[in-house]
C-alpha cells in the first residue's frame, strides 16, 4: 500500500490529535472512554483499515483537541499498543506513548453480580494489574477481578 | 476518614497480633465499662446468629449501648433508601457501625460514606475479618503460637470466604496448608497463585482421612447452600466429608478443630467430647476478639 492510499482512506486535520493503531474491534471502546460521542470537534474515523500489526486497526482524528496524559492514558485498557500524535500545521510536532494507569476510576464495570457497585450508584474503582500482554483490574469495593475478556466499558456518561 | 475493619488486609501483621494480645486482656476480664456512654450500632442487612450476638454482647460487655436492626422489613430500605442514605443516617447517630450486608464491597463503601469507624461483619462471599481475626486467636490460644503450623482447610474451598482469609492473615506465620476438598470446590488459582509467590508450601487432596494425621489445625467449613445456583451440584457435595470421632485414632496431640459454625452433617455429634473439638469455644473467643477490635477502632487500646 502506498502513501496515497492511505492519504485517500482517512483525509489529514490540521490541528488536533490522530489516535492510530487502535485495534479495529474495540475503536468504538475508545470513542466512549475519551466521551468522543459528545464533542462538538471534527472527528473522523476509520474502521477495519488494513495493518500489519493488528490485521485490522481504527484511527480517530480529532481536529482542535489535544488530551491530557492522564485522560489518554484511560485507553490503555482496550487499546494498549495506539499511537498518539499531535497534529500542529499538519505536521506531527509530538508522538506519545500510552502508559497504563494504576487505577482505573468510572470507566469499566465490574463483573461481578453481586458487587456493589452494580447495585447502587457508585463510582467504580479497580487497580490495573498486568500480566505480560494481559490488563486485569482488581475492584477496590469487591475485590474480585474482572479480566480483558471480560471488560465492559461504562458508556454512561 | 476513620480507621475501619472492612478486609482482613487492612490490618498489619503488628495490629493482627496486638488485637489478639487485646482479646486475650478481654478474656481474663471479661467485663470492663471502658466504652461508657458509646452508642455501637449493628445494622444487619442478612440474617446472622453469632456474629451478631457476639458483636452485640461485645459492645454491652464494653459498656456500650447497641442501637441497630436484625431485619430490613421494618425500616425505610423496605421503602427503597440507598444504603448510601441509610449508613450515613446511622453514622451520626452512632460512634462505630458493625454492618453485614449481602452485596460484596458494601462494607467498603459504607466505609467511605461513615465518618465514624465500620467494622465489616460479613459482605456477600467477600470478606468477613473478625471471623479470621477469632480463627487466629484460637489457632494461637490452641497451639501457643501462629508460626510453622500445619492448617489443613476442608470442604468449600472454592466459595468459603473465611478459609480465604485465614488463608491470607496466616501467610504472615510461615505456614504449611493442606487442602482438602471436591474437585467441585477446590482452592480457587488465585489463592494458590498468592502462595506460590510468599512461597508457602501446600498439598491438595480430594480424601480427608489422608492427611488427618499430619495436621495442628483441622479447619472444618460447611458447604453453603446459599452460594450455588444449581441444586443438583449442591446435592452432589453436600455430604462429602463427614468427621466421626473413630476417624481420630492417630491424630497429633496438639490436633484441634475447628469450624466458623454453623454445622450440619460435616461434624458427628460423637466429635464433640473428644479434646480436639475446639468449635464451641472458638465460637466464644469470637466475643472477646471482636471487643477487642471495637476497643481498638474507637482508639481505646
Amino acid at each position: 500500500m502506498t502513501m496515497e492510499d492511505k492519504q485517500l482512506k482517512v483525509t489529514a486535520i490540521k490541528n488536533g490529535t490522530v489516535l492510530d493503531h487502535i485495534p479495529a474491534e474495540n475503536l468504538f471502546k475508545v470513542i466512549d472512554i475519551l466521551h468522543l460521542t459528545q464533542a462538538g470537534n471534527q472527528i473522523t474515523i476509520g474502521s477495519n483499515l488494513d495493518s500489519k500489526s493488528l490485521g485490522k486497526k481504527g484511527i480517530i482524528k480529532i481536529s482542535e483537541r489535544f488530551f491530557e496524559d492522564e485522560e489518554i492514558n484511560r485507553i490503555a485498557l482496550v487499546a494498549p499498543q495506539a499511537t498518539i500524535n499531535i497534529i500542529k500545521d499538519f505536521n506531527v510536532v509530538e508522538k506519545k506513548i500510552i502508559s497504563i494507569p494504576e487505577s482505573v476510576i468510572g470507566i469499566a464495570k465490574c463483573m461481578n453480580p453481586m458487587c456493589v457497585t452494580n447495585h447502587e450508584n457508585i463510582e467504580t474503582r479497580f487497580s490495573t494489574i498486568v500480566k505480560g500482554k494481559e490488563i486485569s483490574l482488581l475492584c477496590h469495593y469487591c475485590e474480585k477481578v474482572t479480566d480483558s475478556k471480560n471488560l465492559i466499558i461504562k458508556s454512561d456518561k | 476518614m476513620p480507621k475501619s475493619l472492612i478486609s482482613i488486609h487492612d490490618f498489619s501483621k503488628e495490629e493482627i497480633l496486638h488485637i489478639l494480645d487485646v482479646a486475650a486482656e478481654f478474656e481474663k476480664d471479661k467485663s470492663q465499662n471502658i466504652l461508657n456512654g458509646k452508642i455501637v450500632a449493628c445494622i444487619f442487612f442478612e440474617p446472622s446468629t453469632r456474629t451478631r450476638l457476639s458483636f452485640e454482647t461485645a459492645a454491652n460487655r464494653l459498656g456500650a449501648r447497641v442501637i441497630g436492626f436484625s431485619d430490613t422489613g421494618n425500616t425505610s430500605i423496605a421503602k427503597g433508601e440507598t444504603l448510601k442514605d441509610t449508613v450515613k443516617m446511622v453514622s451520626n447517630y452512632a460512634d462505630i457501625i458493625v454492618m453485614r450486608h449481602p452485596l460484596e464491597g458494601s462494607a467498603r463503601y459504607a466505609s467511605e460514606v461513615a465518618n465514624v469507624p465500620v467494622i465489616n461483619a460479613g459482605d456477600g462471599a467477600n470478606q468477613h475479618p473478625s471471623q479470621t481475626l477469632l480463627d487466629l486467636y484460637s489457632v494461637r490460644q490452641t497451639q501457643n503460637r501462629l508460626n510453622d503450623l500445619t492448617i489443613n482447610m476442608v470442604g468449600d474451598l472454592k466459595y468459603g470466604r473465611t478459609v480465604h482469609s485465614l488463608l491470607q492473615a496466616m501467610s504472615h506465620f510461615a505456614p504449611h496448608f493442606v487442602f482438602t476438598a471436591p474437585n467441585e470446590l477446590m482452592m480457587p488459582d488465585e489463592y494458590k497463585t498468592f502462595l506460590k509467590d510468599r512461597k508457602i508450601p501446600y498439598l491438595e487432596t480430594t480424601q480427608l482421612i489422608e492427611h488427618l494425621n499430619d495436621t495442628d489445625i483441622l479447619y472444618m467449613t460447611r458447604v453453603q447452600q446459599e452460594r450455588f445456583s444449581d441444586p443438583i451440584d449442591y446435592e452432589k457435595v453436600k455430604n462429602i466429608y463427614r468427621l466421626d470421632a473413630g476417624m481420630l485414632g492417630n491424630v497429633r496431640k496438639n490436633m484441634k478443630i475447628l469450624h466458623p459454625l454453623p454445622r450440619i452433617n460435616e461434624i458427628a455429634a460423637n466429635v464433640d467430647n473428644t479434646p480436639y473439638a475446639y468449635y464451641f469455644k472458638q465460637a466464644e473467643n469470637g466475643m472477646y476478639v471482636r471487643m477487642a477490635i471495637i476497643a481498638y477502632l474507637l482508639g481505646y487500646k
